[in-house]
Protein backbone atom coordinates (compact mmCIF):
# COMPACT_ATOMS: atom_id res chain seq x y z
CA UNK A 1 0.00 0.00 0.00
CA UNK A 2 1.31 3.42 -0.96
CA UNK A 3 2.15 6.00 1.68
CA UNK A 4 -0.63 8.39 0.67
CA UNK A 5 -3.25 5.61 0.58
CA UNK A 6 -2.23 4.61 4.07
CA UNK A 7 -2.52 8.27 5.02
CA UNK A 8 -6.06 8.43 3.62
CA UNK A 9 -7.06 5.41 5.72
CA UNK A 10 -5.50 6.66 8.95
CA UNK A 11 -7.83 6.80 11.97
CA UNK A 12 -8.71 10.47 12.47
CA UNK A 13 -8.26 10.07 16.22
CA UNK A 14 -4.49 10.03 15.64
CA UNK A 15 -4.88 13.50 14.12
CA UNK A 16 -6.81 14.71 17.20
CA UNK A 17 -4.20 13.21 19.53
CA UNK A 18 -1.30 14.72 17.58
CA UNK A 19 -2.93 18.15 17.52
CA UNK A 20 -3.69 18.00 21.26
CA UNK A 21 -0.08 16.99 21.97
CA UNK A 22 1.23 19.90 19.88
CA UNK A 23 -1.10 22.34 21.69
CA UNK A 24 -0.07 21.12 25.15
CA UNK A 25 3.62 21.08 24.25
CA UNK A 26 3.69 24.58 22.76
CA UNK A 27 1.68 25.98 25.68
CA UNK A 28 4.54 25.14 28.03
CA UNK A 29 7.27 26.49 25.72
CA UNK A 30 8.15 30.12 26.42
CA UNK A 31 8.15 32.22 23.27
CA UNK A 32 6.32 35.28 22.00
CA UNK A 33 4.34 35.57 18.77
CA UNK A 34 4.43 38.94 16.99
CA UNK A 35 0.96 40.49 16.71
CA UNK A 36 -0.12 42.31 13.54
CA UNK A 37 -2.91 44.72 14.50
CA UNK A 38 -5.69 45.06 11.94
CA UNK A 39 -7.21 48.53 11.39
CA UNK A 40 -10.71 47.36 12.39
CA UNK A 41 -9.43 46.41 15.87
CA UNK A 42 -7.29 49.53 16.13
CA UNK A 43 -10.36 51.72 15.51
CA UNK A 44 -12.06 50.30 18.61
CA UNK A 45 -8.99 50.91 20.75
CA UNK A 46 -8.42 54.42 19.36
CA UNK A 47 -12.06 55.38 19.88
CA UNK A 48 -12.10 54.27 23.52
CA UNK A 49 -8.68 55.72 24.20
CA UNK A 50 -9.69 59.13 22.87
CA UNK A 51 -12.90 59.47 24.92
CA UNK A 52 -12.83 62.15 27.65
CA UNK A 53 -13.06 61.09 31.30
CA UNK A 54 -16.58 60.40 32.53
CA UNK A 55 -18.01 59.43 29.15
CA UNK A 56 -20.28 56.41 29.11
CA UNK A 57 -19.87 53.27 27.00
CA UNK A 58 -22.61 50.70 26.64
CA UNK A 59 -20.96 47.28 26.76
CA UNK A 60 -23.20 44.40 25.74
CA UNK A 61 -21.82 41.08 27.00
CA UNK A 62 -24.01 39.07 24.65
CA UNK A 63 -22.46 35.62 24.96
CA UNK A 64 -22.84 32.43 26.95
CA UNK A 65 -20.09 30.60 28.84
CA UNK A 66 -19.53 28.38 25.79
CA UNK A 67 -17.94 31.37 24.02
CA UNK A 68 -15.85 32.51 26.97
CA UNK A 69 -12.63 31.36 25.36
CA UNK A 70 -12.80 33.96 22.62
CA UNK A 71 -14.90 36.76 24.07
CA UNK A 72 -13.96 36.84 27.74
CA UNK A 73 -10.44 38.18 27.01
CA UNK A 74 -12.10 41.01 25.04
CA UNK A 75 -14.38 41.81 27.99
CA UNK A 76 -11.47 41.84 30.44
CA UNK A 77 -9.21 44.04 28.37
CA UNK A 78 -11.89 46.51 27.19
CA UNK A 79 -13.41 46.98 30.66
CA UNK A 80 -10.01 47.45 32.29
CA UNK A 81 -8.97 49.88 29.55
CA UNK A 82 -12.18 51.89 30.03
CA UNK A 83 -11.95 51.98 33.81
CA UNK A 84 -8.26 52.90 33.80
CA UNK A 85 -9.25 55.85 31.58
CA UNK A 86 -11.99 56.82 34.09
CA UNK A 87 -14.77 56.02 31.65
CA UNK A 88 -18.10 54.71 32.90
CA UNK A 89 -19.92 51.62 31.68
CA UNK A 90 -23.49 50.51 31.24
CA UNK A 91 -23.32 46.75 30.92
CA UNK A 92 -26.03 44.46 29.59
CA UNK A 93 -26.04 40.69 29.11
CA UNK A 94 -28.64 39.83 26.47
CA UNK A 95 -27.69 36.19 26.12
CA UNK A 96 -29.68 33.94 28.42
CA UNK A 97 -26.83 32.11 30.15
CA UNK A 98 -24.52 35.12 30.32
CA UNK A 99 -25.52 37.32 33.30
CA UNK A 100 -23.84 35.29 36.06
CA UNK A 101 -20.66 35.02 34.02
CA UNK A 102 -20.73 38.76 33.25
CA UNK A 103 -21.26 39.58 36.93
CA UNK A 104 -18.26 37.44 37.86
CA UNK A 105 -16.12 39.15 35.23
CA UNK A 106 -17.12 42.61 36.50
CA UNK A 107 -16.11 41.64 40.04
CA UNK A 108 -12.78 40.18 38.85
CA UNK A 109 -11.88 43.30 36.86
CA UNK A 110 -12.98 45.58 39.75
CA UNK A 111 -10.55 43.65 41.96
CA UNK A 112 -7.71 44.09 39.47
CA UNK A 113 -8.31 47.87 39.45
CA UNK A 114 -7.46 47.87 43.17
CA UNK A 115 -3.81 47.47 42.09
CA UNK A 116 -1.81 50.19 40.33
CA UNK A 117 -0.66 49.33 36.81
CA UNK A 118 1.44 50.71 33.99
CA UNK A 119 0.18 50.35 30.43
CA UNK A 120 1.93 51.83 27.38
CA UNK A 121 4.25 53.72 29.72
CA UNK A 122 1.41 55.44 31.60
CA UNK A 123 1.10 54.78 35.32
CA UNK A 124 -2.46 54.27 36.50
CA UNK A 125 -3.06 54.47 40.25
CA UNK A 126 -5.21 51.95 42.11
CA UNK A 127 -8.84 52.92 42.31
CA UNK A 128 -12.03 51.54 43.75
CA UNK A 129 -14.75 50.69 41.26
CA UNK A 130 -18.17 51.54 42.65
CA UNK A 131 -21.41 50.02 41.40
CA UNK A 132 -23.78 52.79 40.36
CA UNK A 133 -21.00 55.34 39.90
CA UNK A 134 -18.44 53.68 37.65
CA UNK A 135 -20.75 51.11 36.13
CA UNK A 136 -24.30 49.88 36.05
CA UNK A 137 -25.01 46.24 35.30
CA UNK A 138 -28.47 45.91 33.81
CA UNK A 139 -28.46 42.14 33.40
CA UNK A 140 -30.64 40.07 31.09
CA UNK A 141 -34.04 40.52 29.49
CA UNK A 142 -35.57 38.18 26.93
CA UNK A 143 -36.32 39.15 23.29
CA UNK A 144 -33.23 41.18 22.51
CA UNK A 145 -34.86 43.07 19.61
CA UNK A 146 -37.45 44.59 21.95
CA UNK A 147 -34.80 45.30 24.57
CA UNK A 148 -32.52 47.07 22.08
CA UNK A 149 -35.42 49.17 20.76
CA UNK A 150 -36.67 49.85 24.30
CA UNK A 151 -33.27 51.12 25.47
CA UNK A 152 -33.39 53.57 22.56
CA UNK A 153 -36.37 55.25 24.24
CA UNK A 154 -35.36 54.85 27.86
CA UNK A 155 -33.11 52.36 29.63
CA UNK A 156 -35.79 52.15 32.33
CA UNK A 157 -38.36 50.61 29.97
CA UNK A 158 -36.75 47.18 29.65
CA UNK A 159 -34.66 47.59 32.82
CA UNK A 160 -36.60 49.29 35.63
CA UNK A 161 -34.02 47.80 38.03
CA UNK A 162 -30.41 46.80 37.59
CA UNK A 163 -29.23 43.18 37.86
CA UNK A 164 -29.04 43.46 41.65
CA UNK A 165 -32.61 44.76 41.98
CA UNK A 166 -31.78 48.46 42.56
CA UNK A 167 -34.08 50.91 40.72
CA UNK A 168 -32.12 52.70 38.00
CA UNK A 169 -33.24 56.14 39.20
CA UNK A 170 -31.57 55.58 42.54
CA UNK A 171 -28.16 54.95 40.91
CA UNK A 172 -26.10 58.19 40.74
CA UNK A 173 -24.62 57.33 37.33
CA UNK A 174 -28.05 56.95 35.70
CA UNK A 175 -29.58 60.23 36.92
CA UNK A 176 -29.13 62.14 33.67
CA UNK A 177 -28.80 59.10 31.43
CA UNK A 178 -31.94 58.29 29.47
CA UNK A 179 -31.09 56.46 26.25
CA UNK A 180 -28.43 55.92 23.57
CA UNK A 181 -28.08 59.71 23.13
CA UNK A 182 -26.14 59.68 26.39
CA UNK A 183 -23.63 56.96 25.52
CA UNK A 184 -20.51 57.52 23.40
CA UNK A 185 -20.77 54.15 21.66
CA UNK A 186 -22.08 50.62 21.94
CA UNK A 187 -19.69 47.67 22.03
CA UNK A 188 -21.37 44.30 21.57
CA UNK A 189 -19.35 41.18 22.35
CA UNK A 190 -21.56 38.60 20.79
CA UNK A 191 -21.69 34.91 19.97
CA UNK A 192 -25.06 34.77 18.22
CA UNK A 193 -27.80 36.54 16.35
CA UNK A 194 -27.95 39.36 18.91
CA UNK A 195 -25.32 41.15 16.83
CA UNK A 196 -27.86 41.24 13.97
CA UNK A 197 -30.24 42.93 16.39
CA UNK A 198 -27.66 45.58 17.27
CA UNK A 199 -27.19 46.35 13.55
CA UNK A 200 -30.87 46.44 12.57
CA UNK A 201 -32.65 47.65 15.69
CA UNK A 202 -29.81 49.57 17.33
CA UNK A 203 -27.34 51.24 14.98
CA UNK A 204 -29.76 51.33 12.06
CA UNK A 205 -32.54 52.89 14.12
CA UNK A 206 -30.60 55.19 16.46
CA UNK A 207 -27.32 55.79 14.62
CA UNK A 208 -24.79 55.38 17.44
CA UNK A 209 -21.21 54.22 16.75
CA UNK A 210 -21.31 50.42 16.97
CA UNK A 211 -18.33 48.15 17.57
CA UNK A 212 -18.36 44.36 17.55
CA UNK A 213 -16.27 41.67 19.18
CA UNK A 214 -17.32 38.38 17.63
CA UNK A 215 -16.50 34.71 17.81
CA UNK A 216 -14.29 33.45 15.00
CA UNK A 217 -17.12 31.49 13.42
CA UNK A 218 -19.17 34.67 12.95
CA UNK A 219 -16.49 37.16 11.99
CA UNK A 220 -16.30 36.66 8.21
CA UNK A 221 -20.02 37.22 7.74
CA UNK A 222 -19.94 40.60 9.51
CA UNK A 223 -17.15 42.19 7.46
CA UNK A 224 -19.66 43.54 4.89
CA UNK A 225 -21.19 45.65 7.69
CA UNK A 226 -17.77 47.07 8.47
CA UNK A 227 -17.21 47.82 4.79
CA UNK A 228 -20.57 49.60 4.55
CA UNK A 229 -19.82 51.75 7.59
CA UNK A 230 -22.59 50.29 9.75
CA UNK A 231 -19.90 48.95 12.06
CA UNK A 232 -17.22 51.36 13.21
CA UNK A 233 -14.85 48.58 14.29
CA UNK A 234 -14.63 44.82 14.52
CA UNK A 235 -12.64 42.27 16.52
CA UNK A 236 -12.66 38.68 15.35
CA UNK A 237 -12.15 35.78 17.72
CA UNK A 238 -9.17 35.22 19.95
CA UNK A 239 -6.90 36.95 17.44
CA UNK A 240 -8.97 40.14 17.74
CA UNK A 241 -8.76 39.91 21.53
CA UNK A 242 -4.98 39.43 21.32
CA UNK A 243 -4.69 42.49 19.07
CA UNK A 244 -6.63 44.60 21.57
CA UNK A 245 -4.50 43.28 24.44
CA UNK A 246 -1.41 44.20 22.40
CA UNK A 247 -2.69 47.75 21.79
CA UNK A 248 -3.69 48.18 25.44
CA UNK A 249 -0.32 46.74 26.54
CA UNK A 250 -2.29 44.40 28.81
CA UNK A 251 -0.95 40.85 28.44
CA UNK A 252 -3.89 38.52 28.93
CA UNK A 253 -5.22 35.08 28.08
CA UNK A 254 -5.64 35.84 24.37
CA UNK A 255 -1.99 36.82 23.79
CA UNK A 256 -0.96 33.86 25.90
CA UNK A 257 -2.98 31.65 23.56
CA UNK A 258 -1.39 32.96 20.35
CA UNK A 259 1.74 30.88 20.90
CA UNK A 260 -0.49 27.78 20.65
CA UNK A 261 -2.69 29.08 17.82
CA UNK A 262 0.27 29.53 15.50
CA UNK A 263 1.69 25.95 15.57
CA UNK A 264 -1.85 24.48 15.70
CA UNK A 265 -2.76 26.32 12.49
CA UNK A 266 0.49 25.26 10.83
CA UNK A 267 -0.25 21.63 11.74
CA UNK A 268 -3.82 21.86 10.42
CA UNK A 269 -2.63 23.44 7.16
CA UNK A 270 -0.05 20.67 6.76
CA UNK A 271 -2.72 18.03 7.37
CA UNK A 272 -5.00 19.67 4.80
CA UNK A 273 -2.18 19.72 2.23
CA UNK A 274 -1.27 16.07 2.97
CA UNK A 275 -4.92 15.01 2.78
CA UNK A 276 -5.35 16.71 -0.59
CA UNK A 277 -2.12 15.32 -1.98
CA UNK A 278 -3.18 11.85 -0.78
CA UNK A 279 -6.59 12.24 -2.38
CA UNK A 280 -5.23 13.36 -5.74
CA UNK A 281 -2.44 10.75 -5.70
CA UNK A 282 -4.88 7.88 -5.04
CA UNK A 283 -7.24 9.23 -7.73
CA UNK A 284 -4.38 9.35 -10.19
CA UNK A 285 -3.48 5.72 -9.41
CA UNK A 286 -7.08 4.71 -9.96
CA UNK A 287 -7.14 6.50 -13.30
CA UNK A 288 -3.93 4.78 -14.40
CA UNK A 289 -5.55 1.40 -13.71
CA UNK A 290 -4.17 0.62 -10.29
CA UNK A 291 -6.15 -0.60 -7.31
CA UNK A 292 -9.76 0.54 -7.18
CA UNK B 1 -9.30 29.20 47.33
CA UNK B 2 -11.09 26.96 49.75
CA UNK B 3 -11.15 23.17 49.55
CA UNK B 4 -14.80 23.23 48.48
CA UNK B 5 -14.02 25.66 45.64
CA UNK B 6 -11.14 23.47 44.52
CA UNK B 7 -13.49 20.49 44.40
CA UNK B 8 -15.81 22.46 42.11
CA UNK B 9 -12.83 23.45 39.98
CA UNK B 10 -11.83 19.79 39.76
CA UNK B 11 -15.38 18.90 38.76
CA UNK B 12 -15.12 21.47 35.95
CA UNK B 13 -11.89 19.87 34.73
CA UNK B 14 -13.55 16.45 34.92
CA UNK B 15 -16.40 17.84 32.78
CA UNK B 16 -13.89 19.19 30.26
CA UNK B 17 -12.11 15.86 29.95
CA UNK B 18 -15.44 14.02 29.79
CA UNK B 19 -16.58 16.17 26.85
CA UNK B 20 -13.27 15.80 25.00
CA UNK B 21 -13.40 12.02 25.52
CA UNK B 22 -16.07 11.96 22.78
CA UNK B 23 -13.27 12.50 20.26
CA UNK B 24 -12.10 9.00 21.18
CA UNK B 25 -15.55 7.42 21.27
CA UNK B 26 -19.01 7.83 22.77
CA UNK B 27 -18.91 6.85 26.46
CA UNK B 28 -20.88 7.25 29.73
CA UNK B 29 -18.69 10.15 30.97
CA UNK B 30 -19.45 12.13 27.83
CA UNK B 31 -23.17 11.35 28.13
CA UNK B 32 -23.14 12.51 31.76
CA UNK B 33 -21.39 15.79 30.92
CA UNK B 34 -23.65 16.41 27.92
CA UNK B 35 -26.83 15.96 29.95
CA UNK B 36 -25.41 18.05 32.77
CA UNK B 37 -24.76 21.01 30.43
CA UNK B 38 -28.26 20.85 28.96
CA UNK B 39 -29.92 20.50 32.37
CA UNK B 40 -27.91 23.25 34.04
CA UNK B 41 -28.51 25.64 31.10
CA UNK B 42 -32.27 25.05 31.17
CA UNK B 43 -32.51 25.41 34.97
CA UNK B 44 -30.35 28.53 35.00
CA UNK B 45 -32.42 30.11 32.23
CA UNK B 46 -35.69 29.58 34.11
CA UNK B 47 -34.33 31.26 37.25
CA UNK B 48 -32.81 34.15 35.28
CA UNK B 49 -36.09 34.66 33.43
CA UNK B 50 -38.04 34.70 36.67
CA UNK B 51 -35.79 37.13 38.53
CA UNK B 52 -34.79 39.37 35.59
CA UNK B 53 -37.96 39.24 33.51
CA UNK B 54 -41.17 38.42 35.33
CA UNK B 55 -40.35 39.91 38.73
CA UNK B 56 -39.26 43.47 37.73
CA UNK B 57 -41.30 43.79 34.54
CA UNK B 58 -44.60 42.29 35.71
CA UNK B 59 -44.91 41.45 39.40
CA UNK B 60 -43.31 44.66 40.69
CA UNK B 61 -45.39 46.78 38.31
CA UNK B 62 -48.60 45.21 39.64
CA UNK B 63 -47.41 45.00 43.22
CA UNK B 64 -49.42 47.99 44.50
CA UNK B 65 -52.71 46.27 43.57
CA UNK B 66 -54.65 43.68 45.54
CA UNK B 67 -54.95 40.06 44.49
CA UNK B 68 -58.64 39.95 45.44
CA UNK B 69 -59.27 42.70 42.84
CA UNK B 70 -57.12 40.66 40.40
CA UNK B 71 -54.64 43.59 40.55
CA UNK B 72 -57.05 45.74 38.54
CA UNK B 73 -56.62 48.45 41.18
CA UNK B 74 -52.84 48.64 40.66
CA UNK B 75 -51.30 51.82 39.21
CA UNK B 76 -50.29 49.97 36.02
CA UNK B 77 -53.32 47.73 35.24
CA UNK B 78 -52.38 47.62 31.53
CA UNK B 79 -49.70 45.09 32.44
CA UNK B 80 -52.49 42.58 33.08
CA UNK B 81 -52.96 42.31 29.29
CA UNK B 82 -49.52 40.80 28.55
CA UNK B 83 -49.88 38.71 31.72
CA UNK B 84 -53.20 37.33 30.44
CA UNK B 85 -51.75 36.69 26.97
CA UNK B 86 -48.75 34.96 28.51
CA UNK B 87 -51.02 32.76 30.60
CA UNK B 88 -52.88 31.73 27.44
CA UNK B 89 -49.66 30.09 26.18
CA UNK B 90 -50.18 27.43 28.83
CA UNK B 91 -53.38 26.28 27.12
CA UNK B 92 -51.16 24.35 24.70
CA UNK B 93 -51.23 21.56 27.28
CA UNK B 94 -55.00 21.14 26.75
CA UNK B 95 -56.29 19.58 23.55
CA UNK B 96 -59.61 21.37 23.98
CA UNK B 97 -58.30 24.89 24.55
CA UNK B 98 -54.93 24.87 22.80
CA UNK B 99 -56.37 27.10 20.07
CA UNK B 100 -56.30 29.94 22.59
CA UNK B 101 -52.49 29.91 22.54
CA UNK B 102 -52.68 31.18 18.95
CA UNK B 103 -53.74 34.62 20.18
CA UNK B 104 -50.51 35.49 21.99
CA UNK B 105 -48.52 33.77 19.24
CA UNK B 106 -50.33 35.84 16.60
CA UNK B 107 -49.72 39.02 18.55
CA UNK B 108 -46.04 38.21 19.10
CA UNK B 109 -45.44 37.27 15.47
CA UNK B 110 -47.39 40.31 14.28
CA UNK B 111 -45.39 42.73 16.42
CA UNK B 112 -42.09 41.05 15.55
CA UNK B 113 -42.84 41.12 11.82
CA UNK B 114 -44.01 44.71 11.84
CA UNK B 115 -40.90 45.71 13.75
CA UNK B 116 -38.48 43.61 11.76
CA UNK B 117 -39.51 44.10 8.14
CA UNK B 118 -38.76 47.83 7.71
CA UNK B 119 -35.63 47.79 9.88
CA UNK B 120 -34.20 44.60 8.41
CA UNK B 121 -34.95 45.81 4.89
CA UNK B 122 -33.32 49.18 5.54
CA UNK B 123 -30.26 47.98 7.40
CA UNK B 124 -29.44 44.53 6.10
CA UNK B 125 -30.44 44.89 2.45
CA UNK B 126 -30.65 48.54 1.38
CA UNK B 127 -27.53 49.74 3.20
CA UNK B 128 -25.54 46.80 1.86
CA UNK B 129 -26.76 47.59 -1.66
CA UNK B 130 -25.90 51.28 -1.24
CA UNK B 131 -22.43 50.34 0.01
CA UNK B 132 -21.86 48.29 -3.14
CA UNK B 133 -23.11 51.08 -5.39
CA UNK B 134 -20.73 53.71 -4.02
CA UNK B 135 -18.54 55.27 -6.72
CA UNK B 136 -15.10 53.68 -6.80
CA UNK B 137 -12.68 55.82 -4.79
CA UNK B 138 -9.89 56.26 -7.35
CA UNK B 139 -8.24 58.90 -5.18
CA UNK B 140 -7.54 56.26 -2.51
CA UNK B 141 -7.38 53.28 -4.83
CA UNK B 142 -4.62 51.46 -2.93
CA UNK B 143 -5.63 52.47 0.61
CA UNK B 144 -7.17 55.41 2.45
CA UNK B 145 -4.03 55.98 4.55
CA UNK B 146 -1.11 55.10 2.31
CA UNK B 147 -0.51 51.89 0.39
CA UNK B 148 -2.48 49.08 2.04
CA UNK B 149 -3.87 46.30 -0.13
CA UNK B 150 -5.77 44.86 2.86
CA UNK B 151 -7.68 48.11 3.52
CA UNK B 152 -11.37 47.17 3.10
CA UNK B 153 -12.34 50.80 2.42
CA UNK B 154 -9.88 51.38 -0.47
CA UNK B 155 -11.05 51.83 -4.06
CA UNK B 156 -9.50 48.50 -5.01
CA UNK B 157 -11.50 46.70 -2.29
CA UNK B 158 -14.66 48.43 -3.52
CA UNK B 159 -13.96 47.23 -7.05
CA UNK B 160 -13.25 43.65 -5.92
CA UNK B 161 -16.44 43.59 -3.81
CA UNK B 162 -18.52 44.95 -6.69
CA UNK B 163 -17.14 42.54 -9.29
CA UNK B 164 -17.28 39.58 -6.87
CA UNK B 165 -20.86 40.31 -5.84
CA UNK B 166 -22.07 40.69 -9.44
CA UNK B 167 -20.33 37.47 -10.50
CA UNK B 168 -21.75 35.57 -7.50
CA UNK B 169 -25.25 36.79 -8.37
CA UNK B 170 -24.76 35.65 -11.97
CA UNK B 171 -23.73 32.20 -10.69
CA UNK B 172 -27.18 31.89 -9.07
CA UNK B 173 -28.97 32.84 -12.30
CA UNK B 174 -30.15 29.48 -13.62
CA UNK B 175 -32.45 30.59 -16.46
CA UNK B 176 -29.50 30.63 -18.88
CA UNK B 177 -26.95 27.88 -19.40
CA UNK B 178 -23.57 28.63 -17.85
CA UNK B 179 -21.66 28.63 -21.15
CA UNK B 180 -19.34 30.99 -22.97
CA UNK B 181 -18.69 34.40 -21.39
CA UNK B 182 -21.69 33.94 -19.07
CA UNK B 183 -20.20 30.66 -17.84
CA UNK B 184 -16.80 32.26 -17.23
CA UNK B 185 -18.36 35.09 -15.24
CA UNK B 186 -20.34 32.52 -13.22
CA UNK B 187 -17.05 30.70 -12.58
CA UNK B 188 -15.56 33.89 -11.12
CA UNK B 189 -18.71 34.01 -8.98
CA UNK B 190 -18.13 30.55 -7.58
CA UNK B 191 -14.47 31.39 -6.91
CA UNK B 192 -15.67 34.45 -4.97
CA UNK B 193 -18.02 32.25 -2.97
CA UNK B 194 -15.21 29.76 -2.30
CA UNK B 195 -12.98 32.57 -1.01
CA UNK B 196 -15.81 33.60 1.33
CA UNK B 197 -16.30 30.03 2.56
CA UNK B 198 -12.53 29.67 2.98
CA UNK B 199 -12.38 32.79 5.15
CA UNK B 200 -15.23 31.43 7.28
CA UNK B 201 -13.49 28.05 7.54
CA UNK B 202 -10.22 29.66 8.61
CA UNK B 203 -11.95 31.65 11.32
CA UNK B 204 -13.87 28.54 12.41
CA UNK B 205 -10.64 26.59 12.80
CA UNK B 206 -9.26 29.43 14.92
CA UNK B 207 -12.44 29.40 17.03
CA UNK B 208 -12.28 25.66 17.68
CA UNK B 209 -8.60 25.77 18.57
CA UNK B 210 -9.35 28.76 20.83
CA UNK B 211 -11.84 26.67 22.78
CA UNK B 212 -9.24 23.96 23.23
CA UNK B 213 -6.53 26.44 24.30
CA UNK B 214 -8.93 27.93 26.83
CA UNK B 215 -9.37 24.47 28.33
CA UNK B 216 -5.59 23.99 28.43
CA UNK B 217 -5.35 27.28 30.32
CA UNK B 218 -8.06 26.08 32.73
CA UNK B 219 -6.29 22.75 33.30
CA UNK B 220 -3.00 24.56 33.92
CA UNK B 221 -4.69 26.94 36.40
CA UNK B 222 -6.20 23.92 38.19
CA UNK B 223 -2.83 22.18 38.34
CA UNK B 224 -1.11 25.28 39.67
CA UNK B 225 -3.72 25.83 42.39
CA UNK B 226 -3.39 22.18 43.40
CA UNK B 227 0.32 22.50 44.13
CA UNK B 228 0.65 26.15 45.13
CA UNK B 229 1.48 25.77 48.82
CA UNK B 230 2.31 29.51 49.07
CA UNK B 231 -1.43 30.20 48.83
CA UNK B 232 -2.76 31.14 52.29
CA UNK B 233 -5.82 28.95 51.74
CA UNK B 234 -3.74 25.98 50.58
CA UNK B 235 -5.14 22.68 51.76
CA UNK B 236 -3.20 19.42 51.88
CA UNK B 237 -6.20 17.78 50.19
CA UNK B 238 -5.61 19.73 46.94
CA UNK B 239 -2.89 17.43 45.51
CA UNK B 240 -4.87 14.37 46.66
CA UNK B 241 -7.89 15.52 44.63
CA UNK B 242 -5.56 16.23 41.68
CA UNK B 243 -3.99 12.78 41.77
CA UNK B 244 -7.35 11.01 42.30
CA UNK B 245 -8.62 12.50 39.03
CA UNK B 246 -5.35 11.65 37.27
CA UNK B 247 -5.59 8.07 38.59
CA UNK B 248 -9.18 7.84 37.34
CA UNK B 249 -8.04 8.85 33.85
CA UNK B 250 -5.22 6.29 33.86
CA UNK B 251 -7.56 3.50 35.07
CA UNK B 252 -10.07 4.37 32.35
CA UNK B 253 -7.31 4.32 29.72
CA UNK B 254 -6.07 0.89 30.92
CA UNK B 255 -9.62 -0.54 30.87
CA UNK B 256 -10.07 0.74 27.31
CA UNK B 257 -6.74 -0.75 26.17
CA UNK B 258 -7.60 -4.15 27.75
CA UNK B 259 -11.03 -4.12 26.11
CA UNK B 260 -9.44 -3.21 22.77
CA UNK B 261 -6.95 -6.07 23.03
CA UNK B 262 -9.66 -8.60 23.98
CA UNK B 263 -12.06 -7.50 21.24
CA UNK B 264 -13.44 -10.33 19.09
CA UNK B 265 -11.60 -10.82 15.79
CA UNK B 266 -13.12 -8.97 12.85
CA UNK B 267 -14.93 -11.30 10.43
CA UNK B 268 -14.55 -10.50 6.77
CA UNK B 269 -17.82 -9.83 4.96
CA UNK B 270 -18.37 -12.09 1.96
CA UNK B 271 -18.12 -10.26 -1.34
CA UNK B 272 -21.49 -9.29 -2.77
Amino acid sequence: MQFFERLMMMDRRWVFLFLAAVCFFTYYVEYDVPIYVEPETERIYTFIDSLPEGDIILLAIDYDPNSMAELHPMTYTIVEHAWRKNLRLIITALSQNGPGMADQAIRDISDSLAMPATYNGVEYPAREIVNGEDYVFLGYKPYYALVILGMGQDFRLPFPNDYYGTPLDSLPMMRRVVNYDHVACVISLSSGTISDGWISYGQGRFGFPLFFGLTGVMTAQYYPFYGSGQLSGLMGGMLGAAQYEFLADNYGLARDAMKVQLPAHVIIILFIIMGNVGYFASRRRERLGGVS
Amino acid sequence: MTFGMYLWMTFGIFGTLAIFSFLYKDNPFYKFAEHLVVGVSAGYFVIILWHNGLTPNLFQRLADGDWYFLFLNSSRPEYLIPAFLGALMWTRFSQQYSWLSRWPMAMYIGIATGMAVPLEMANRINKQLFAMMNPIDFEHFFGTAGFDLLDPTSGLSQLIVFVGAMCALIYFYFSKAHEGIFGRVAKIGIYTLMIGFGASFGYTVMARISLFINRIQAIEAWRMVGFDNTNENYHSGFPIVFWVLMLGIVVYAIVEIVQYRNRPPETKQPAA
